[in-house]
Order: C-alpha cells, then sequence, then structure tokens
C-alpha cells in the first residue's frame, strides 16, 4: 500500500474526493511505508478499487457511489485498529448479511494476500522460531493452548497459532493445508467435546469451545499458507469462491442448524410476502361507506377516499415430498422447508411418497420440532416399508384420488422431487389433470438443470403442465421460488 | 451539552453513560453517521436494541428524537405533510363572507379568491408531520423511522429524495430545503428486502443478538441488584433457548424482562421449577412453550444433579 513516489502528501493523496485525511489528528495518520520498488497499481484508493473490483467478481453490487462513501469513512477511523478499518468498509459496502459473509471472506482473503504480495516483493522473511521437540515442553505447550482457547482473543489465538505451528509441524508437510491443519490439531488434543478420561484440572476436559477451536483453526491454515507463500516466493493461485462458501449446501454433511437459521428467515419473510405488492392495487376499489364517514368531519366534503382494505392472497397449498433414496441428502433439505411452509399457511396438506403417498399434515402439525418430525416421518407415516423406489405413477394415481375433490383453481400443488421414475411409467397424463384442477403447480427439482432429464429424468414430461418448474438445492433458489409463490395475480 | 464526538471510543463511552452498551461495530457505524450525515439502516432480529439505539444516540448527542413508526399503508399525508383541510375550508368560508360584504362595490368575488387561492396553500395551512419536522427543526435532531420493512414500497421510493439530499418537494410551496441536518437511523426485521437504491443511500449496520458476555454485561446495567450467578445463568439458558427451533427465539428486551421478574421474585438460582414458572416471560407461543420446557428444563435437572 505504498505510494508511487514513495512518500505521503497530506492534503489529498488519494484522488478520490477523500477529503477526511487532512483533518485527522496526528495519530490517526497512517505511518508512511516504506519504500518499495516497483509496485503495479501503487497507491491506497487503487488497492481499494481492486478490492472492489475483487468483490464484483463476486457477484456484489458495488457502486461508485458506495465505494465514495467508503473513502470518506475510513478518513474517520483509526488505521491502525484492523477491526475499525474493516468494519467502516463493511458498513459502506456490505448491505446485507449475505453481503456481508462474502466481504468478510474476501476481505480476508484480499489483504492478507496484498501483504503477501508486499513481503514477496520486499523479500520479508520472518525468522522460523522452530521449537526443538523436548516432550516435557510440549505437554506444558498444549495445556497452555488448550486453556488459552478457552477464553482467548483473537490475537492471542493467532500467536497460539504460530507457536503450534512451530512446535508440531517439524514433520514433512503432506502438501495439503486442511490436512496438515487437522494434524497439528489432533496432536493438540483438542476436541470440542468434552474429554472425560483427562485429567480433572486439564482444560481440555469439558471439550474447547467450538466457535474457538474454528478461529484456531482458521489461523492455523492461515499461518501455514504463509509459510508456504514465504517458501516458494510466490502467491498462489486465487480460487473464486464456491457457493459452498457462500450459501447453504444442501448436502448430507450440512450444518442442520445453518439450514434453520435461513429457513427461520423464510418463515419471517413467508408471513409478509405478498403485502409489498398490495400497493399496486391499492386505488382499486373505493369503500363508499367508510370515504362519507370521513366526509363528515370537512362538512360533507368528500376530501380524503377511504379504499377497501385489500388481503393478500393466502394460497392453499399442498405440498408432495419425495423421500426416497435418491434424494435422500435433498429431502432433509425439503422436509425442514415443509416444516417451515407448515408454519406459514394455514391451509395446508403434506404428503410424503416413495412408492405410495402418505399424508403427513398432522404429523407437521403436531410436532413442533423439527427433528422429531423428520424421526416421526420415517417411522409413522407407513412410507418405510415399501421397496425404496420411487413410483411416481402411482403417486399421481393415489394423489389425485385423495384430494380430487379438494382441488379448484386456488389451490397450489407443490412437488419436490427429482422426477427420476426409476424406468417406471411416468403417468404424466394424470399429472396433467391434477394440474389442471390446481390453480398453479410448481416442481422443485433437487437437481441442477444440467442433469435433467438424463437417464431416468423424466422432468420435461412433467414440466410441460406445471406452471413452472425450478431447480431448488440452495437457500437462495428457495427464496426465488416462495417469490413466485406469494406473488398475487398469477393465474394458473 | 450537544456532543460532538472525535473518535469512536468518545461514541462508545458516551452511549455507555446513557445506558447502552454498544458493540464494536454499533460504535463504529454511529460515529461514522454522526460524520458523514448519512442515513443508517440497521436490520437485525427483533428485540435486540435497534430502536434503543435510536433513542441512546439522541440522548447521547443531546438531541430530540423524532420517531416515525412505518406501518402498511403509511403514506406522505401521514410521514411527510398534510394540508389542514379543515383549516383551509374555514379561510374559505370566511373568505366567501368577506367576498359578499364586497359584493357591492362590484366584481369583488374574483378579487377574493385570488387571495384565498394564494393564502391557504400557504405554511399556515401545512401540518408538518415527523419528516418535514425533522428537517424544518432548528435544532439538529435524530430521526428514527421504525420498521421501514413495514411499509410499500412506493414510501421508499418517496423516502429517497430526503435520505440523499435532504429536501422535500411540496407541489404548492416547491421545494423546502433542511434547516439542520438530521442523523437518520431506519430499522428492519428484515422481513422483506428492501429497494437497491435505499441501501446504496445507506450506511449499514447489522445488529444480531449480542455475544454471551456482552448480553451478560446488559443484563447486569439494566437489573444491577440481580447477582451475578443468577444472571450469568440466565444468559445461558437464554442462550440455549435461541438454539432451539422455536417460533419467536427470545430477544435482548425479553432477557431484560426475565431478569427482572427474576428479581421480584427474589430467585437465588434458577432451577426447573423457577424456569418453568416464568418461562412465559420470555416465550411468546403455546407450542414454543411445551419444546422449550421439554429440552431447557431437563437440561437444568442435568445440570443440578450432580452439583
Amino acid at each position: 500500500m505504498a505510494d508511487e513516489d514513495g512518500q505521503w502528501r497530506l492534503t489529498n493523496p488519494y484522488g478520490l474526493g477523500f477529503a477526511g485525511l487532512s483533518g485527522l489528528p496526528e495519530e490517526h495518520l497512517p505511518t508512511p511505508p516504506k519504500r518499495v520498488a516497483s509496485v503495479q497499481g501503487s497507491g491506497f484508493d487503487s488497492e481499494l478499487l481492486g478490492f472492489a473490483e475483487e468483490l464484483r467478481e463476486e457477484g456484489m453490487s458495488v457502486g461508485t457511489s458506495e465505494l465514495l462513501d467508503a473513502f470518506h469513512a475510513i478518513g474517520f477511523v483509526n488505521w491502525s485498529s484492523m477491526a475499525e478499518f474493516r468494519e467502516a468498509l463493511a458498513t459502506t459496502i456490505a448491505k446485507s448479511p449475505e453481503d456481508r459473509r462474502i466481504f468478510d471472506i474476501i476481505f480476508d482473503r484480499f489483504f492478507f494476500r496484498a501483504a503477501e504480495a508486499q513481503a514477496v516483493r520486499m523479500e520479508v522473511n520472518e525468522p522460523s522460531n522452530r521449537i526443538d521437540g523436548e516432550t516435557a515442553d510440549l505437554d506444558e505447550l498444549r495445556r497452555q493452548i488448550a486453556d488459552a482457547l478457552q477464553d482467548g482473543d483473537d490475537a492471542e489465538i493467532r500467536d497460539l497459532a504460530r507457536l503450534a505451528i512451530a512446535a508440531f509441524s517439524q514433520q514433512q508437510t503432506s502438501g495439503v493445508l486442511g490436512v496438515d491443519v487437522q494434524r497439528i490439531r489432533r496432536s493438540l488434543g483438542l476436541r470440542s467435546e468434552p474429554q472425560p478420561d483427562l485429567p480433572a484440572d486439564d482444560p481440555r476436559r469439558e471439550g474447547t469451545p467450538r466457535e474457538q477451536l474454528r478461529k484456531f483453526e482458521q489461523e492455523l491454515r492461515r499461518e501455514l499458507e504463509r509459510a508456504e507463500i514465504e517458501k516458494t516466493s510466490e502467491l498462489p493461485a486465487k480460487r473464486p469462491l464456491t457457493e459452498l462458501d457462500r450459501s447453504l449446501p444442501s448436502g448430507p454433511v450440512q450444518d442442520l442448524a445453518q439450514v434453520h437459521r435461513v429457513v427461520a428467515q423464510l418463515k419471517r419473510r413467508l408471513a409478509t410476502q405478498g403485502h409489498e405488492l398490495r400497493g399496486h392495487r391499492r386505488h382499486a376499489q373505493v369503500d363508499v361507506r367508510a370515504t362519507m364517514r370521513a366526509s363528515l368531519q370537512t362538512g360533507g366534503v368528500p376530501v380524503e377516499l377511504k379504499f377497501r382494505p385489500q388481503r393478500p392472497r393466502r394460497p392453499e397449498i399442498f405440498v408432495l415430498c419425495d423421500v426416497s433414496t435418491s434424494v435422500t441428502s435433498a429431502s432433509t433439505f425439503f422436509l425442514s422447508v415443509m416444516h417451515a411452509l407448515h408454519d406459514a399457511f394455514r391451509k395446508m396438506r403434506s404428503f410424503v411418497f416413495i412408492e405410495r403417498i402418505s399424508e403427513v399434515t398432522d404429523v407437521l402439525a403436531r410436532e413442533r420440532d423439527f427433528r422429531a418430525a423428520a424421526a416421526a416421518i420415517a417411522t409413522d407415516a407407513g412410507v418405510a416399508d415399501v421397496s425404496g423406489y420411487t413410483d411416481y405413477g402411482r403417486v399421481w394415481t393415489e394423489f389425485l384420488e385423495l384430494i380430487e375433490d379438494e382441488l379448484h383453481p386456488r389451490a397450489t400443488v407443490i412437488v419436490l422431487g427429482d422426477a427420476r421414475t426409476n424406468g417406471r411409467p411416468p403417468r404424466e397424463d394424470i399429472f396433467a389433470r391434477v394440474c389442471e384442477r390446481a390453480g398453479r403447480t410448481y416442481w422443485l427439482n433437487p437437481e441442477p438443470q444440467l442433469y435433467w432429464n438424463y437417464g431416468d429424468s423424466v422432468i420435461s414430461a412433467y414440466e410441460q403442465y406445471a406452471t413452472r418448474a425450478f431447480e431448488c438445492w440452495r437457500t437462495d433458489q428457495l427464496e426465488e421460488f416462495v417469490k413466485a409463490l406469494t406473488q398475487p395475480g398469477v393465474s394458473g | 451539552m450537544a456532543a460532538n464526538p472525535t473518535s469512536v471510543a468518545e461514541v462508545n463511552a458516551g452511549l455507555r453513560d446513557v445506558g447502552y452498551l454498544p458493540g464494536d461495530s454499533t460504535a463504529l457505524v454511529s460515529f461514522l453517521a454522526t460524520k458523514l450525515g448519512k442515513p443508517v439502516l440497521v436490520e437485525g432480529p427483533a428485540g435486540v436494541g435497534k430502536t434503543e439505539l435510536a433513542k441512546a444516540l439522541a440522548k447521547y448527542l443531546g438531541r430530540e428524537l423524532v420517531r416515525l413508526q412505518c406501518y402498511e399503508g403509511l403514506d406522505e399525508a401521514k410521514s411527510l405533510y398534510e394540508w389542514n383541510y379543515r383549516k383551509q375550508l374555514l379561510r374559505i368560508q370566511a373568505g366567501a363572507g368577506g367576498g359578499v360584504a364586497g359584493f357591492e362595490h362590484g366584481d369583488p368575488v374574483d378579487v377574493s379568491w385570488d387571495s384565498v387561492q394564494n393564502d391557504i396553500f400557504g405554511e399556515e395551512f401545512l401540518l408538518t408531520r415527523p419528516l418535514l419536522e425533522a428537517i424544518s427543526s432548528p435544532e439538529p435532531v435524530v430521526l428514527l423511522i421504525d420498521e421501514i420493512d413495514k411499509t410499500d414500497q412506493e414510501f421508499e421510493a418517496m423516502l429517497l429524495e430526503l435520505l440523499s439530499d435532504f429536501q422535500i418537494s411540496i407541489p404548492e410551496l416547491g421545494r423546502i430545503d433542511a434547516r439542520t441536518h438530521p442523523i437518520v437511523l431506519l430499522t428492519s426485521n428484515n422481513s422483506r428486502e428492501l429497494t437497491e437504491a435505499l441501501k446504496r443511500r445507506c450506511l449499514y449496520l447489522w445488529l444480531d443478538y449480542p455475544e454471551s458476555e456482552h448480553e451478560l454485561q446488559i443484563v447486569r446495567m439494566h437489573e444491577p441488584d440481580l447477582s451475578e450467578t443468577v444472571a450469568a445463568k440466565l444468559v445461558e439458558v437464554v442462550r440455549m433457548v435461541r438454539e432451539l427451533d422455536i417460533k419467536k427465539p427470545p430477544s435482548l428486551a425479553e432477557s431484560i424482562d426475565w431478569a427482572r421478574a427474576l428479581l421480584l421474585l427474589g430467585a437465588q438460582d434458577i432451577d426447573e421449577t423457577v424456569f418453568k414458572e416464568t418461562l412465559s416471560v420470555i416465550i411468546k407461543h403455546r407450542t414454543d412453550l411445551d419444546l422449550v420446557a421439554d429440552r431447557v428444563g431437563v437440561k437444568l435437572t442435568q445440570q443440578n444433579a450432580p452439583a
């Protein structure tokens, strides 16, 4: 972050309307960096622009006005504090929790890389402080680290990470960061769950707080990466964020709690969604009675028009959820979605199916806890005892039999499934009849669109009758769907 | 009285003095808001102190708090300004009376109509509503636009002019510029996505449930008489409850209410019985009650058994 000609002009060195700096008290001024030879795209402003550019590459919309704000804002904060600098940037650039998550990842990566790039250029190497292994010392170190992890702050954790690397990675590194990190963690004997076989005064006995452990691993990873860069004197290629980094995977290893956090938010959204769209048709109907009453206040002149309130459309929903083995990983996700929908819509009936169909409305209405509901569905729903292969044709027939009389144009049918028939007849003609009777029919497919219609997937046969088919295995895709679902005035 | 902070630490200390314990980013964003003059959009779950922040900020800066509570269907007449119809009618009627009196002098009706129509759209007939009040106040104020997510999108669009330029256009009068720049806080429970245009004009602050330690401090500050052990236990239990999947997780405000309740009951410890008796302070749904009593109640017994 050096200036091109190696000194800091205090008047306005940043080009971009960076007025705040000149008025800063002495202690807030950035310390002039050492002169560095040949820096491409030098200057702090271009660094920050580069940062914004990386954010944009990851799909955040960072406008020029926001950047200007950022430049203004950092003029007022203390530069020597990483946290303040970061918060000042975040508050002006990242405008939603999702954006903030991306911002944090990119911030760490960008400034880490920037600093490392600088270090490589300047050929700065940190003195390696390998600890020669004396067993007694190592045991003491283990204890210290575990102790400090119980309630250490971030800086302390970073120091500990370096110590741990110095002490425990004398052996050949595996070349894969993740493996090394886990190996060091294991040799420290750190676990999040309690370890009752350890002596009573050992801080590890009660288990290390999960959050602290995660931070520690993160620091380990970073320090290892740094050491690697130092050794090879070049930066590894940066990797674009995967969907995994930025949102929730639907895989079996997914963090259920995280799904729930998002679904919880979804509940709130569902509860209010549609309300904001009411404004469009606010002028539809004048309430004559109310208008007349109001006009009494103004001597019979109807100055204020009163309108009939518009009730948001509360759809009646039928949900069918595939719980067969081919969608095992997705069905946890889907079941939690179904669970959430149950809270939001009063008129809703839920079914699960594999080979046959089974109604689970009562189970979901009764069980508040998702895990209990899932367990109840698995045991009581009466789908567990069949072959485990989906038979869509049979499902449609049974579904139509069950609820034919209740389907009407205001009803919405949602199918959660992968449309893999295992070679059995898809019977799209019956599905067409369902679609015909219901107002809207949506299909949510947990497979990426790429795999649709490959193998035994017959989604296209159904898609032509459904109102819309969605690819849905991430929460943001789910939100997309929720928007469509609650939109009023979409005729089926 | 009117504080003009020069550093984040100062804001932090100032907010503490008026009884609000800010997190690091809260203090920083508040400080930037005073410096940059930009509105702040505060989002987060219900009951984490979004509205309290505005009140505390007003108190600390020695400014008056002007509050606009948003709801569905809120419109300009209730938020910006409204013409005082009744007064205007009176004026017209009074004017008409004058017209009759002057009728003998020939063609006086037109004259009085001219004067009347110039007259009735003057500031005298303008009822100021919170937004106009905030920018026309001679002393700078803190403007709180509460629960902006409850309004329609049209209302948001209307706010844009006010938030970026601190001015309001009234067709009959022209543009009214701000006499003083208010500090604007908008709060949202994130129940719907706000428009990009609005977000672009704001600083963004996400307030989440505070960390245990921070929450403990807050509870202790509000209820200093509650013993430390009970307070710590309370925070721990609330944390456990929040981790469950329930309809309405207990907010910070409810933790404080609970602390007060425990204090009034003179509870020395939170055991299963005390917990079950006072559960309704933090849990507001029937179905949640059962779940929480079941899960957390059992844990409390287990904890107490070995001790």
